[in-house]
């Protein structure tokens, strides 16, 4: 049975393949529409990335520059705060991300079936998207304050004891996920959306003459379908989660203590500081972690999709 | 269309707009009207109260200036937008900043306006003087007065229990344990996390007494041959874990605020409140009618004859380079009227003092009673500057580490030898010898 679907599945595959190749034709507008483009390019984005690698070389006070080399380096590496940033920062990326695939593939086939009041369900699962993050930073906070806080005064209503969220040292990291996971759920939930409803309903009505129940459907052809959208929310939300600041500032700052650092507030504290030149040798240093933890991800996913 | 004509159609495009632009903004510029200058203050109460009262007090004096205050975050957020605001030359015309270390990060001589042939500078006393000064010139003029680091404590609640000021630490710890058995849900001690920089005093407050342990101490330090991984400066540290390991704390010290210590304090939520004694600013917005409740003690050493108070210079106005003109004139005359008899009056009524002055003004009779403990220090001459004052060599995670030993989340010793890694940037960036 899970052969047959197999098989059954390839042609739609073969059909991407073959439209992929028709790119090579010349364009009809001349290069030098490219200027403005290119131009806003190299001046907001080229120039600046070169010219940090340069000031991560110096000692960079306000007012002048002064060439020491790799010190900076050696100076990130030796911050007695990194080790927990960069352990911090992997497991946010990875929990953040895990979750968003999971709950928001769960979520995508649930509001693609037939469900009443689905448009205006899809609206309520993007919201928290389009509010800007350090709103939604400052709310939870005062939320899930611990002890005026709404959540757990309603919990003390049943008799629980709410934990400290934002404040307790075991528990802040991962409250922080929560809510990023609650605010960037939307996206991951539309891109599955829109990889579920690109996938033909004829599969569906083959599995279903041949006996397939819902699970089965959903193993056998939902799951290998949406592998596009896969890939895409890890990557995205990988990304995102690895770069993450400006949630983890708006709560805990960081804190209690060191025990929510990530590698970003690690680098936006310097920076505060005045230590120019080492932050930008930490941004440096978060651009190679980046880069390392995706490139070899984002090939496999992309090999998955080319093998298949 | 022909190819000029197209041609000539797309500059008068682009032009237009421009034209309309250029339009709008000579039309406001100028008139001969007054000088307009900004004047750049921190966010905590009483500052932006303070800052309104002296601009109007300045104006009805200066008809011809006109003063707008700006308001900017504390702590290390605001530090990062004045070093920022320097750097792009966009610095309010006068501002509000610390004195001491803090100061000597803006690169003062070539960011500030050198100020030292003013007719203020003669009152400012020789504690002061130096911590606005660099070789090469004097940068600012006294707001406030200076401040002690200590223990605030409730004054009805110690005779209420017939506690006696401590002298020693192990006395400080009786007191505690005497609160926590017979206070009736007092906290001994107060902590304010949900503002992390309050953690820091049991560390900061205990200078002095490291001081008098050890002289040569601050100069020591900045040629990294003392470190707070060694005693005397680690007992500091030990101290606040000693505090936090006994359970002395508030309830909700983790997500408290320094105005909700302000007013526990006050109130009589809780006995003792390490902290700066210009809390007593914020009691007197707050909860005016507790203001002669409360009173100070240094923070107490191991042995008696070390404790001394630890004392915080005050902060200073400051004028940048970016100023000019007849901006610059206007903003001297500022900076001059703060330090004036009319100016002296404002700082007495909005800024009531929590110690002596270091310029021209005087403390009134109506101070608060907290004023007498800390000139008893004075009087005695058990006073010392704190570390920021004498060295510049400042990390900018203190506040973090204070927070991790009061939560428990790091042991004191470790905290210390934290706290020792994390000042090499600073004596690094500042380009001293020995680190």
């Amino acid at each position: 049975m899970t052969a047959n679907l197999a098989t059954e599945v390839r042609p739609g595959r073969r059909r991407r393949a073959t439209g992929s190749t028709s790119a090579t034709q010349r364009s009809i507008y001349p290069t030098w529409f490219l200027l403005p483009a290119a131009v806003l390019y190299v001046v907001f984005f080229a120039v600046p990335t070169f010219a940090s690698f340069y000031f991560s070389l110096t000692r960079w006070t306000l007012f002048d520059t002064e060439f020491i080399g790799l010190e900076n380096y050696v100076q990130f590496f030796s911050e007695p705060q990194l080790s927990r940033g960069f352990v911090n920062t992997l497991i946010y990326g990875f929990v953040t991300s895990g979750a968003k695939v999971v709950l928001g593939l769960a979520l995508a086939v649930l509001l693609t079936s037939q469900l009443v009041g689905r448009g205006y369900l899809r609206s309520v699962v993007f919201f928290p998207v389009l509010v800007s993050t350090i709103g939604v930073g400052i709310t939870f906070k005062a939320l899930l304050d611990p002890f005026d806080g709404v959540v757990n005064t309603m919990l003390a209503a049943f008799g629980i004891d709410g934990p400290g969220w934002f404040t307790d040292p075991n528990q802040a990291l991962l409250t922080i996920a929560a809510v990023d996971i609650w605010k960037g759920l939307g996206i991951a939930t539309l891109i599955y959306i829109a990889g579920i409803v690109a996938i033909p309903q004829e599969y569906y009505e083959a599995a279903r003459v041949d006996g397939a129940g819902r699970w089965q459907q959903f193993r056998s052809i939902t799951l290998p379908l949406v592998q596009p959208a896969t890939a895409t929310v890890i990557i995205l939300s990988l990304i995102g989660g690895l770069r993450s600041f400006d949630l983890i500032w708006a709560t805990t700052g960081g804190g209690p203590g060191f025990t929510s650092d990530v590698i970003g507030s690690v680098i936006y504290k310097q920076y505060q500081a005045g230590f120019y030149g080492l932050s930008t040798a930490g941004n440096v240093i978060l651009f190679l972690v980046v880069t390392a933890v995706m490139v070899p991800i984002s090939m496999l996913l992309n090999r998955k999709e080319v093998e298949r | 269309m022909s190819r000029a004509l197209r041609h000539r159609a797309a500059v008068a495009a682009v032009a237009v707009p421009l034209l309309v632009l250029a339009g709008c903004s000579s039309s406001g510029g100028d008139d001969a009207g007054p000088t307009e200058i900004t004047f750049l203050t921190t966010q905590d109460a009483p500052n932006p109260e303070t800052a309104e009262a002296l601009v109007e007090a300045f104006e009805a004096e200066n008809p011809d200036v006109s003063v707008s205050v700006e308001i900017r975050p504390g702590g290390t957020e605001g530090d990062n937008l004045v070093k920022t605001r320097l750097s792009t030359g966009e610095m309010a015309d006068v501002f509000f900043y610390n004195s001491g270390s803090l100061l000597q990060a803006l690169n003062p001589d070539s960011s500030l306006v050198d100020l030292s042939d003013q007719e203020w500078v003669g009152s400012l006393t020789e504690e002061f003087t130096p911590v606005v000064s660099t070789d090469n010139g004097l940068y600012g003029a006294p707001l406030g007065a200076s401040f002690a680091g200590g223990v605030v404590y409730n004054k009805p609640l110690y005779e209420e229990l017939g506690l006696t000021v401590p002298e020693t630490w192990d006395e400080f710890m009786a007191n505690n344990e005497k609160i926590a058995a017979e206070g009736d849900g007092v906290a001994p001690v107060i902590q304010t996390y949900g503002e992390t920089w309050t953690s820091q005093l049991f560390v900061l407050g205990d200078f002095a007494n490291v001081l008098a342990v050890d002289p040569e101490w601050a100069d020591q330090y900045t040629a990294h041959q003392r470190s707070y991984a060694e005693e005397p400066a680690l007992l500091g540290f030990q101290h606040h874990q000693e505090v936090a390991e006994a359970g002395f704390f508030n309830e909700d010290f983790p997500s408290a605020t320094f105005p909700d210590g302000a007013r526990m304090v006050a109130e009589g939520e809780g006995v003792h409140y390490p902290m700066l004694s210009s809390v007593i600013q914020t009691v007197l917005q707050n909860t005016p009618d507790a203001v002669d409740d409360l009173g100070f003690f240094a923070l107490p050493a191991e042995d008696a004859e070390h404790t001394q108070a630890t004392i915080w210079q005050p902060n200073a106005l400051y004028i940048p380079q970016s100023t000019e003109g007849p901006e610059l004139e206007a903003a001297k005359e500022f900076v001059a009227f703060a330090n004036s008899e009319a100016g002296c009056d404002v700082q007495n009524e909005m800024l009531p003092p929590a110690g002596p002055y270091a310029g021209t003004c005087e403390v009134l009779d109506s101070a608060p009673p907290l004023l007498d403990d800390i000139q008893a220090y004075f009087d005695e001459g058990r006073t010392a500057n704190a570390l920021e004052f004498l060295s510049p060599v400042k990390g900018p995670n203190l506040e973090k580490v204070t927070v991790e030993v009061g939560s428990g989340i790091r042991s004191a010793e470790d905290a210390a030898a934290f706290y020792d890694k994390d000042v090499e940037s600073q004596a690094k960036q500042l380009g001293l010898e020995g680190w």
